[in-house]
């Protein structure tokens, strides 16, 4: 059997959908300009028309058709030879909508191989977040902003290219820089573009992850059962109703929080997060009514709290608050755990007022997330910035 | 048509009370005997007549039920469905194109593991807009985890509509089930019913009891999400057990039902006619059975030694005993009134399965000849039939027979 190589793009939902597409076949493209074969497709049972859902698109390449026939024999590549995560939130796992439970974005990858992530973070800040793991690895950053359009829209703000160029540094037995130029100036034809590849192709460099670096966290996952131990009828026992729960700094019993599934909880889907002033919160209810994903804890106290582990980062909250700055949602990059925000406000709340103003303060001149395209015309204002971004590296 | 009366026990007489009714009307008493609690009805023909009566019931204070007249097929079966999720003992049924309207609900049913109850009034499909009946309606949920029976007289359609529940409803199965009645001869001809008292029919039929599956506020499920393909084989795998065991649980219940009633169907899957000594014999569902019988008595006079074997269940279809039945004739004339286009041989539906059985269950190969005819309501004659188990003998002698005749047929 001659050479096989697979490369997984893991992207988000609807947002990145279109760019992760475009990688995957790009690459194919690429490596067919020096002789080889391959296909691009996307994990079926992943859910890439829902904001924001971690999913993965793959490349599989080869020099023969047989050895390609026997990368296609299996429903997605159980390994790769070098993985890209275009969003650096996803390095905290991905949970596909699919059910597999939480995947460490190096899942699959072949050990002492790359792990590519798109980010303004350096590598110790992604290493908080990227789960440990017992074999080493490579870790490279390609330095930008997170790359987000919409289902049908690609941003043209060089991401793919950028991508396509680190690949070429880490895998030339895939793609040749050469075979990267040939890609662009054929198919693309853009001499910009072939720059922003060079450039990125020149600067790439990785780090090596030693085994056991990273984050501690243990990724929930689950044993799927027997068909004589599953429930029949298609159902599955549901959630109790929730109830009153012991404060976290107290020990006092009040309050409501809703039983939330153990098994799927949602939170890799988010890329920012709601961070609240208790202070200044009204006790409205507003935030608590209008959340989809019942995130929210009412606490003893009657305010409410955010169940960082169920919250998906959808901003309503912040939009539906009528009291001004008492929720505001931050780049998920900032935070490095799902603890609780009233526990640490109830311990130190002058500690926690300030950290709050900080945070806040520290992300606003971050890049602000926004889930595709809000207003007309903010794709024309989103594109210059990153290209600037970009070409400074 | 179909008159044929099941002698009763003397002693089980005087709980029975007996009637000049129509299959359908036999089916709508069953539902007031089996004390449903929800029915939907959307009209077409032949199937309205059992909504027609249960109506009636209603009407008369004779039975208390939830009835709803959905806005089509596909919304009565779905009603029903989760009535039955719910824990309610329901009844609905269609014909035709209006089954076919249901399809998606249809479908979604034996995976959820509902014990619907269903009457086809068998219907040709669309186009032409015919009325008569054709099997292809209820036969295209063959594959999907339905029960299929067909019945041909209005007393077989009353009693098993009363064992049709308690084999759905039982725990082990769980699984809908439709009885095939044939559009006209047995759901518009009234034919003398012994009908059972109700204390009899309380003592067969416990109560619906949906266990750890009833849709509840105390007993919180989430029935029908979404899944990947790491549960859907594990789920497909069920009900597969299901069929496993359908036969054992069919036989279970006749005899009980013998038991209470005192009518005995002996083997519940097929009934024999004639078989004993016969050279051939012939094989079809329904209500054909009555020319059938009738061609059969004049060519036994004739000294031709021609039996009939009358499918009742085909979903679960008793592979094993069907095969083991028809080894010992040599030739066997299936009727199909029903097609399956571009299939081996392009027989009809039954024939097909017939074959498909006998490879496997029987040690010898004789010629199965396969008849369709009797579509979109035709009438099967008794010359009809004469003229197949003809062929049939022919067949038997070894003399080459196109597998798939058609019969009735101008041309």
């Amino acid at each position: 059997m001659g050479q096989l190589f697979a490369v997984e793009v893991i992207y988000r939902g609807v947002f990145q959908k279109t760019l992760a597409k475009n990688i995957t076949r790009d690459i194919v493209l690429a490596a067919h300009n020096q002789g080889k074969l391959g296909i691009s497709f996307g994990r079926y049972g992943d859910a890439p028309e829902r904001n924001g859902i971690p999913a993965k698109s793959f490349a599989i390449v080869a020099n023969d058709e047989q050895t390609l026939e026997a990368g296609m024999a299996q429903y997605e590549p159980k390994q790769v030879d070098l993985t890209v995560v275009l969003d650096d939130t996803l390095c905290k796992g991905a949970e596909s909508w699919a059910w597999y439970g939480l995947q460490p974005v190096h899942h699959a990858l072949k050990p002492g191989h790359t792990l590519i992530v798109i980010s303004r973070d350096d590598a110790p800040a992604l290493l908080k977040n990227i789960h440990r793991r017992e074999e080493p690895y490579k870790l490279g950053i390609i330095k930008g902003v997170t790359s987000f359009s919409g289902m049908w829209v690609f941003k043209d703000d060089h991401t793919d290219v950028r991508v396509l160029g680190a690949i070429a540094k880490v895998l030339p037995e895939v793609m040749t820089f050469e075979s990267v130029e040939k890609f662009i100036n054929e198919k693309l034809k853009s001499s910009l573009k072939v720059t922003s590849a060079r450039n990125a192709f020149e600067r790439f460099s990785s780090i090596d992850v030693k085994a056991g670096m990273g984050n501690p966290e243990e990724p929930f996952k689950f044993d799927l059962p027997r068909w004589e131990d599953m429930r029949c009828g298609v159902s599955i026992k549901g959630q109790p109703q929730g109830g009153a729960f012991a404060d976290p700094v107290t020990g006092k019993v009040g309050g409501f929080r809703p039983a939330r599934n153990e098994l799927f909880k949602k939170y890799s889907t988010r890329t920012q997060r709601p961070v609240v002033n208790f202070s200044t919160c009204t006790k409205c209810t507003l935030c608590w009514l209008n959340c989809p994903d019942a995130a929210f804890d009412v606490t003893i106290a009657g305010t409410y709290d955010t169940n960082l582990t169920a919250c998906c980062g959808c901003g309503i909250c912040e939009e539906i608050c009528p009291v001004k700055d008492c929720i505001t949602m931050v780049n998920e990059s900032e935070f490095h755990d799902n603890n609780s925000q009233w526990a640490a406000f109830e311990k130190d709340k002058d500690a926690y007022l300030k950290w709050l103003e900080a945070t806040i303060e520290k992300a606003e001149p971050i890049e602000k997330r926004s889930h595709g395209f809000r207003y007309r015309g903010q794709y024309q204002e989103q594109v210059p910035e990153a290209l600037e971004v970009a070409k400074k590296g | 048509m179909a008159t044929l009366t099941i002698p009763v026990e003397e002693t089980k007489k005087p709980l029975e009370q007996e009637a000049l009714i129509t299959g359908a009307e036999a089916i709508a008493i069953a539902c007031k005997l089996a004390n449903v609690d929800v029915v939907t009805a959307y009209p077409i023909r032949p199937y309205d007549t059992v909504m027609q009566y249960i109506s009636q019931l209603v009407a008369d204070g004779e039975m208390d039920c939830e009835y709803i007249v959905a806005e089509g097929e596909h919304s009565q079966f779905e009603i029903v469905k989760h009535a039955s999720a719910c824990g309610a003992r329901v009844f609905c049924g269609s014909s035709g194109v209006g089954w076919m309207y249901a399809m998606e609900a249809l479908t979604v049913t034996p995976a959820l593991r509902i014990p619907m109850i269903a009457m086809v009034g068998n219907r040709a499909l669309d186009d032409p807009g015919a009325f008569g009946v054709e099997h292809n309606d209820a036969l295209a949920v063959r594959d999907l985890g339905w029960m299929l029976t067909w019945v041909d007289s209005a007393q077989e359609a009353l009693d098993t509509a009363l064992i049709a529940y308690r084999v759905a409803e039982d725990r082990r199965m769980f699984v809908p089930l439709a009885i095939s009645c044939d559009g006209a001869f047995l759901t518009h001809s009234q034919a003398l019913v012994q009908i059972p008292s109700q204390e009899q029919v309380n003592k067969f039929l416990p109560r619906y009891n949906r266990g750890d599956l009833l849709l509840h506020p105390d007993n919180v499920i989430s029935v029908a999400p979404q899944a990947n393909e790491d549960w859907v084989t594990e789920i497909r795998r069920q009900n597969y057990a299901v069929t496993e065991i359908a036969c054992d649980v069919i036989r279970e219940v006749y005899a009980d039902f013998e038991k209470t009633f005192g009518r005995k169907y002996g083997n519940p899957f097929f009934e024999e006619y004639m078989t004993e000594d016969a050279d051939v014999v012939l094989l079809g569902m329904g209500t054909m059975s009555t020319p059938v019988r009738v061609a059969i008595r004049k060519l036994r006079a004739e000294g031709k030694k021609v039996g009939f074997v009358r499918l009742r269940w085909f979903r679960p279809f008793a592979g094993p005993e069907i095969a083991k039945c028809l080894e010992r004739f040599k030739a066997i004339g299936v009727i199909d009134r029903d097609f399956s286009f571009g299939s081996p041989n392009l027989s009809g539906v039954v024939a097909t399965e017939v074959r498909s059985a006998m490879y496997t269950g029987s040690s010898t190969r004789p010629p199965v000849i396969d008849f369709i005819g009797g579509l979109g309501g035709r009438e099967i004659t008794v010359p009809d039939v004469e003229k197949t188990v003809e062929i049939t003998f022919d067949a038997a002698k070894g003399n080459a027979q196109p597998l798939t005749q058609w019969i009735g047929l101008r041309g």
